[in-house]
C-alpha cells in the first residue's frame, strides 16, 4: 500500500495547487536563467554571425561593439591582401530609431558588402539584399514584413528578407543594408549641416568610412598571427573573434550580467526555502498520523519513504508545471529567453536534492515523534 | 466474566516503576506496580489524573521505557529488571499489541478497508489477504458496509469500530484501549463496550482500558485502581483488582 500516493489523491486538489504554486516559482526561476543565457547569447550574435577570425579597428580602441570605431574604408583591400586571410569585408554598425506604423522601433543597423563576409548569415523569409541600394533585411522581432517600406535618413527602403535572432547586445532588432547605404545613412550630413560645413571648408570629408573590417583565415592560420601583424600598421587594431566574444561578455554585458545572475540565485536561493518549507509543513501536519503509524508498528522504512515520496513528487511535479509554462510563453518575452538542455537539467537536479534535503527535515521531525503522542486527546 | 484463574495471564507486570527526571523534581510515575491480566478479561485502568494510568498502558504497550521490573506478554518474557529483552519494539507491537484510541485515530486518508488493511500488510500479508481479512474483520463488527468509506464519512461509532476491528487485525491477545468510548454517547458507548467484551471471549484476549468514564464501569471484570503510581490495596493487602468484579 503506497501511503504516499494515497495521501495525494486523498488531498489532490490541495497537493496540485501546492504543486502549481511550486511550478510558478521554479518557472520564473528558469525564466531568470533563460534571461541571463539570453542576454549572453543576444551579445554575442552580432559578433558570431559573420564568421569571421579577426576583427580590425581603430588603433587603441576595442570596438566595433564595446567602443567607437573608425578606419579607412580601403582598409579592406590591405587587410585581404595579408597571408593567411581567405576574404574581407567592411562594415558599420549604428542604432538608428526609425518611423514605423507610428512607432520608433529602435533599430541597429548593420551596413555590409554584399557577397563579403558580415551580411545576414540565414535569411528564413523572403532574400538576400539584391540591389546596391535601398533594400534591407530585418530581424523578425523589429515588426519589419517583407515588402515594407522605412523611411530611414533621406531614403525609403524596402524589407526584402527576414532574419532570425540578429539582434544588438541591447535587444535591439538587426537591419541589414549595403554598406554603401549604410554609410550614407552614418556619415552624409543633412543639407543645411553640410552647406554649413563647407563654409567652414571642411566639405570635402571622404565618407568612405567604416567601423570595422572583418577577415576570415585559412584553416591552417593563426588568428593570433594574424592580429600581430595587423598591429604592426600602427592606425589598426586587430582583435580575435575570441577576444572580441570575451570583451563583448565580460565587458558590455558584464554588470547586466551579473546583476541578472546574482537575482538568479537569490530566487533559486528563496525557492529552496519555500520547498523545504513546504514539505516540512505538509510532514508536521502529519505528525498524529505518524505517531499512530509507529504506535501500530509501522517500520521507519514506511514512514521515510512516504514523506520522501511525497516531496519528489511534488519537486518533480512544481518543475515540469514550471518548464512547461516557460517553453509555452518564452517566446512572448520582449527580449529573447534562450532555455538550454544542460540548464534546465541543472535546475531539476537542484530542485530534486533541495526536496530530498527537505524531506530530510520532516524525515527527522518524523522519526523523533514520540508514538506515544498517538494516545489521548 | 472470562477470567480463567488456573490459565497463564496474557499479562504480568511485575514490580514495575518508572520515574520522570531526578533530584527535587522527580515525579514517581509508577511505583512497584505487579499486575496479572488473564486471557477473556476486560480490565480498566482508573485513577485520577497523574495517577499514572496512562504510564502503566504505555509500559504495557511498550512505547516507554520503565526504570525496574519486568514483563511478559503472550507467554513471551520481554522486559527483565527494567531492560527491554527485544530491539525491535515496534515489532512486538505489530505481533502482540492492538491499539484503540480516543478519537479512533484512523489514518484519514485511508478508506475503513485500508485502515485495517494497511497493519496487515505492515506484517507481512499481501494486498488480497490483507483486504480478505479486513473485510471479515468489518463484518464481524457490523461496519461491513462502510468498507468504502473514509473516515471522515463515519459516524463516531463507526469510526471507533473500524479501530478496533484495525487493532484486531493482526490476532493480537492483548488489547490496549485509551478512553475507547470518551467521544461517544452512553448508547455508543455501550456498543462499543459490547464489541471489546465479545472480542475478548470469542478471541481469548486481553482488553486493558484506562477510562475515566463512569457509564461504563460496570462493564469490566476488574479495575485497578491507581493513586499516585500505587495499585491501590484493599484491607487484605490485594490490589483492589484481585477483589472486584
Amino acid at each position: 500500500m503506497n501511503l504516499a500516493y494515497r495521501d495525494i489523491r486523498h488531498n489532490l486538489f490541495r497537493f496540485l495547487l501546492t504543486c502549481v504554486g511550486l511550478g510558478l516559482l521554479l518557472g520564473v526561476v528558469l525564466a531568470m536563467i533563460g534571461i541571463y543565457k539570453g542576454l549572453v547569447v543576444d551579445a554575442l550574435t552580432t559578433a558570431r554571425s559573420p564568421a569571421v577570425d579577426v576583427w580590425v579597428v581603430e588603433a587603441n580602441t576595442r570596438g566595433p561593439f564595446a567602443e567607437a570605431s573608425r578606419i579607412p574604408g580601403d582598409t579592406r583591400e590591405a587587410i585581404a591582401r595579408i597571408a593567411g586571410v581567405t576574404s574581407a569585408g567592411s562594415l558599420t554598425y549604428q542604432t538608428v530609431e526609425a518611423d514605423h506604423v507610428g512607432g520608433k522601433p529602435r533599430l541597429y543597423v548593420i551596413g555590409f558588402e554584399p557577397g563579403r563576409p558580415g551580411g545576414p548569415p540565414v535569411i528564413v523569409e523572403g532574400r538576400h539584399i539584391g540591389q546596391s541600394h535601398f533594400e534591407i533585411v530585418a530581424d523578425r522581432t523589429s515588426g519589419l514584413a517583407l515588402g515594407a517600406t522605412l523611411k530611414l535618413g533621406r531614403n525609403t527602403f524596402v524589407v526584402v528578407g527576414s532574419t532570425q535572432h540578429q539582434v544588438a547586445s541591447g535587444g535591439d532588432p538587426a537591419v541589414f543594408m549595403t554598406l554603401l547605404d549604410a554609410q550614407k545613412l552614418q556619415f552624409e550630413l543633412s543639407p543645411a549641416a553640410a552647406r554649413v560645413q563647407i563654409a567652414r571648408g571642411a566639405g570635402g570629408a571622404s565618407r568612405d568610412t567604416v567601423n570595422a573590417v572583418v577577415a576570415r583565415l585559412q584553416t591552417d592560420a593563426s588568428p593570433t598571427a594574424v592580429a600581430d601583424t595587423i598591429h604592426r600598421w600602427k592606425h589598426l587594431s586587430a582583435i580575435t573573434q575570441e577576444a572580441q566574444e570575451l570583451i563583448l561578455t565580460r565587458s558590455l554585458v558584464d554588470r547586466a550580467r551579473r546583476q541578472i545572475g546574482l537575482f538568479t540565485t537569490l530566487l533559486l536561493i528563496v525557492s529552496a526555502v519555500i520547498i523545504a518549507l513546504i514539505i516540512y509543513t505538509m510532514t508536521m501536519e502529519k505528525m498524529k498520523q505518524i505517531a499512530t503509524l509507529k504506535l501500530i508498528g509501522a517500520p521507519d522504512r514506511t514512514i521515510v519513504s512516504m514523506i520522501v515520496q511525497q516531496a519528489i513528487a511534488l519537486g518533480v511535479i512544481g518543475f515540469a508545471i514550471g518548464a512547461l509554462l516557460i517553453v509555452n510563453i518564452k517566446d512572448f518575452f520582449p527580449r529573447r529567453v534562450v532555455l538550454e538542455a544542460d540548464n534546465v537539467m541543472m535546475l531539476g537536479l537542484i530542485v530534486f536534492i533541495v526536496c530530498l534535503l527537505s524531506s530530510g527535515l520532516g524525515v527527522r521531525a518524523a522519526l523523533k515523534v514520540d508514538p506515544a503522542t498517538a494516545l489521548g486527546g | 466474566m472470562g477470567q480463567l484463574q488456573g490459565s497463564h495471564p496474557l499479562v504480568r507486570v511485575e514490580h514495575v516503576s518508572k520515574h520522570f527526571g531526578e533530584g527535587p523534581s522527580r515525579v514517581d510515575a509508577l511505583r512497584d506496580v505487579s499486575i496479572d491480566i488473564f486471557p477473556g478479561q476486560v480490565v480498566a485502568l482508573l485513577g485520577p489524573s497523574g495517577s499514572g494510568k496512562t504510564t502503566l498502558l504505555n509500559v504495557i504497550g511498550c512505547i516507554l521505557d520503565p526504570n525496574s521490573g519486568s514483563m511478559e506478554l503472550d507467554g513471551e518474557r520481554v522486559l527483565e529488571n527494567g531492560k527491554w529483552l527485544r530491539s525491535n519494539l515496534r515489532q512486538l507491537r505489530l505481533d502482540k499489541i492492538g491499539f484503540i484510541f480516543q478519537f479512533h485515530n484512523l489514518i484519514p486518508f485511508l478508506d475503513a478497508s485500508d485502515n485495517v488493511a494497511l497493519v496487515l500488510q505492515l506484517a507481512g500479508a499481501d494486498a488480497v489477504t490483507a483486504r480478505a481479512r479486513a473485510l471479515e474483520l468489518l463484518d464481524y463488527l457490523e461496519v461491513g458496509h462502510r468498507t468504502s468509506s473514509m473516515p471522515a464519512q463515519l459516524s463516531g461509532g463507526e469510526a471507533q469500530r473500524v479501530a478496533i476491528a484495525r487493532a484486531l487485525a493482526n490476532r493480537p491477545r492483548i488489547i490496549l484501549a485509551d478512553e475507547p468510548t470518551a467521544a461517544l454517547d452512553s448508547k455508543r458507548a455501550g456498543i462499543v463496550m459490547d464489541l471489546l467484551r465479545k472480542v475478548a471471549v470469542e478471541q481469548d484476549a486481553a482488553i486493558i482500558a484506562v477510562t475515566h468514564d463512569d457509564k461504563i464501569f460496570d462493564r469490566f471484570d476488574h479495575i485497578f485502581n491507581l493513586r499516585d503510581g500505587r495499585l491501590e490495596l484493599n484491607a487484605a493487602g490485594l490490589s483492589s483488582s484481585r477483589s472486584a468484579g
